[in-house]
């Protein structure tokens, strides 16, 4: 993609301190959350983040948003550093990252109108609408997102929960932001209103040229509207690549046995789906394993996984990056 | 009390073509400050020994609530069933006294639950949560209890049952309790097990675990299972047949098979057309316009006219009867020919 880049995100490292003692604080572990990723993100393009909880992938977006900071690495948004920018210059950068949020229940203050909700960040950002025009805005965007105008001083327990989440789009694009970071912007909705929700992102994007961080654990949905994916294993990105190198030519292992585990829905040759089913539960990220952290899980571990921690890079016979010494693409998905 | 507890019970086969469960035009009703509830309305469904029945539908459609009838956990008041007979082996449970339902309850039909860690005491070792089914049911000694216990919890491949069975259930992971949930319910080694979304709070990974389990453990012991979910991925992977629901009735009964190939009723069309699929890359979604229905306001005629494409005018004036398709398909809607020929 020719695009250019509007957010580099480089080793960006995220512990949690893990102490003990009450007066006397004594640190005595960290909890490796996010533990080296790196990648770029292209204008008006989505890149999905998939993987299981505890992963690290919403620490991650908090980091982005810097809502956290990191423990080191660096993220940069048009070139400039977020991660450790401060005051004013924190503020006029945040106006170009808006977040939306999982749960459209807890997010939206129930004693705020819908007009003070998708209108608050103009009381921060005075700059992007004058007082006079604010109401006036606010409605376009209640309109934008597929909502009634006219229902700008209703309360946020007046509308289901699609209609909340578009309430928090509305939110999100409230400052013309050019990144939206979604953090599981569907999985708390029902199954027909998902699609509702996932196609109003698409015409958005495509209307406005917004650039996703599109963070879920369903498969299916980030395969419907992400461009690149990037699979997230105990704080490492362990594969990265378009939608059809890894869905269709994935691999890194983790990324098979996920992929193998996402049921389809057309039960023709169910039994002679492929079947990858992992043992156990991934480690505890206070204690990963030594070189690869897949390892304990993988059915191709060798010595050298012990040792030597794969990098993400591109590997022979492969197209896109993946963190496996034994890297092999192998399509698990579909039934020949 | 004339009868003594075993006259009561449903007894071992001998019902001729009786199906194991059956739900016969069940209705049930929530009476609350705001109105009445119809959350069922005239639910019918059967279950034969080995099958799976999936029953599929969105928040609110009435399948939880159904299957609490069945269980005879639905808190009555405000519950109230007004209609309707809920098979077990020919006996219907709805008339038996409140003793002879607990000899049901948990020993012949069991239940598992979406949320395992609040279903657990968290002040209660797993050992001892597992064990109480034997010491309760079955009258056995805290010991013997406590030896099945750990027998259940290798069934259920807990890796060192012998270790963890004093453990704590903040102890185990999300997999791992669900496990022991599923470990308390086939204790008793039940007719039928109702699983209410047993996966939906899990990842993907430990999804697959699970299903492979409860698949083993139907197989090994010939349980009817009935598998309440939203995921129509999950149902395609492991059901016999589904029965689709929605605004508190069955909209569409049939085997997998016909239904992913050709469903009958503008909303399970509707459905497998919105959801994005992992093994394909899709044009823009189908979107059902609007919203589930208002529980309290329910819409005249049929519940999804107001977001059906297929709509007439008598589908605001009169609800669908279940019409036969074939000797096992059924659609509830009055237009399902057209339905069947458009997909």
């Amino acid at each position: 993609m020719a695009a250019e880049v509007i957010l580099e995100v480089r080793d960006l490292v995220k512990h949690f301190p893990l102490t003990t003692g009450i007066v006397f604080k004594k640190q005595i572990g960290a909890i490796k959350a996010v533990d080296g990723v790196s990648f770029d993100l292209h204008k008006g393009e989505t890149l999905g983040i998939v993987g299981e909880s505890g992963c690290g992938k919403s620490t991650l977006a908090k980091v982005l948003m810097a809502l956290e900071r990191p423990t080191s690495g660096s993220v940069k948004i048009k070139g400039r550093e977020i991660a450790h920018a401060r005051g004013g210059e924190l503020k006029a950068m945040r106006r170009n990252i808006q977040m939306v949020m999982q749960d459209p229940y807890t997010s939206l203050n129930p004693r705020m109108t819908v007009g003070d909700i998708i209108g608050e960040p103009y009381d921060i950002h005075t700059e992007v609408a004058p007082k006079g025009d604010r109401r006036k805005r606010v409605q376009e965007l209640l309109e934008l997102v597929g909502l009634n105008p006219d229902h700008i001083n209703r309360y946020p327990h007046q509308f289901s929960g699609g209609q909340r989440q578009r309430i928090g789009i509305a939110r999100g694009l409230a400052l013309q932001p050019e990144i939206i970071v979604c953090d599981e912007p569907v999985s708390a909705l029902d199954v027909s209103i998902q699609a509702q929700v996932i196609n109003l992102l698409e015409k958005l994007q495509n209307e406005l040229g917004l650039a996703y961080i599109f963070i879920a654990h369903d498969l299916s949905v980030v395969r419907h509207i992400s461009d690149r994916v990037g699979v997230m294993y105990l704080g490492k990105m362990v594969e990265l690549g378009k939608d059809v190198e890894i869905y269709d030519k994935p691999a890194h292992p983790y990324t098979q046995a996920l992929l193998s585990a996402v049921p389809v829905p057309d039960p023709e040759g169910r039994e002679q789906r492929e079947r990858i089913i992992l043992q156990g539960d991934p480690p505890s990220p206070a204690n990963p394993p030594s070189g690869c952290r897949f390892r304990t899980r993988c059915w191709k571990a060798q010595e050298i996984c012990a040792e030597q921690e794969p990098l993400l890079q591109i590997r022979p016979g492969t197209a896109h990056e993946s963190a496996c010494h034994f890297a092999e693409t192998h399509d698990v998905v579909h039934v020949n | 009390m004339a009868k003594t507890k075993n006259d009561l019970l449903p007894s071992e086969g001998g019902f001729g073509n009786e199906p194991l469960l059956a739900v016969d035009n069940l209705h049930v009703e929530f009476h609350t400050r705001a109105g009445v509830v119809k959350a069922v309305n005239g639910v019918s469904y059967s279950l034969s020994a080995g099958e799976t029945l999936a029953v599929l539908g969105e928040s609110g459609s009435g399948k939880s609530v159904t299957a609490q009838a069945i269980m005879g956990i639905l808190d009555m008041p405000p519950a109230v069933i007004p209609k309707g007979e809920v098979r077990f082996r020919g006996t219907d449970l709805l008339r038996l006294s409140e003793d002879a339902r607990t000899q049901v309850r948990g020993q012949r039909i069991a239940m598992i639950f979406q949320d395992a860690l609040s279903s657990l005491n968290p002040v209660f070792t797993v050992g001892w949560q597992i064990s109480e089914m034997f010491r309760v049911h079955r009258g056995m000694s805290k010991r013997d209890a406590m030896k099945k216990a750990v027998e259940l919890m290798e069934r259920v491949r807990i890796p060192a049952a012998k270790q963890r069975v004093n453990d704590y259930p903040h102890q185990f992971s999300g997999g791992m309790r669900q496990r022991i949930m599923i470990a308390m319910a086939i204790a008793l080694d039940p007719e039928v097990l109702i699983a209410d979304e047993p996966t939906t709070a899990l990842d993907v990974t430990v999804q697959a675990q699970i299903m492979e389990l409860l698949a083993d453990l139907q197989r090994e012991s010939n349980m009817g299972l009935i598998l309440i979910t939203h995921d129509l991925g999950v149902v395609a992977d492991v059901a016999d047949k589904i029965a689709v629901m929605y605004g508190g009735r069955i909209v569409e009964n049939a085997p997998v098979h016909d239904i992913y190939k050709a469903p009958a009723h503008p909303y399970t069309k509707g459905l497998l057309e919105s959801i994005p699929r992992v093994d394909l890359k899709g044009q823009e979604l189908y979107a059902i316009k609007g919203l589930p229905p208002n529980l309290l306001d329910m819409p005249s005629g049929c519940a999804f006219n107001p977001r059906c494409p297929y709509r007439q005018d008598n589908c605001v004036t009169d609800v669908p009867p279940l019409h036969e398709i074939s000797g096992v398909r059924s659609s509830a809607c009055h237009y399902w020919r057209e339905v069947l020929d458009g997909s």
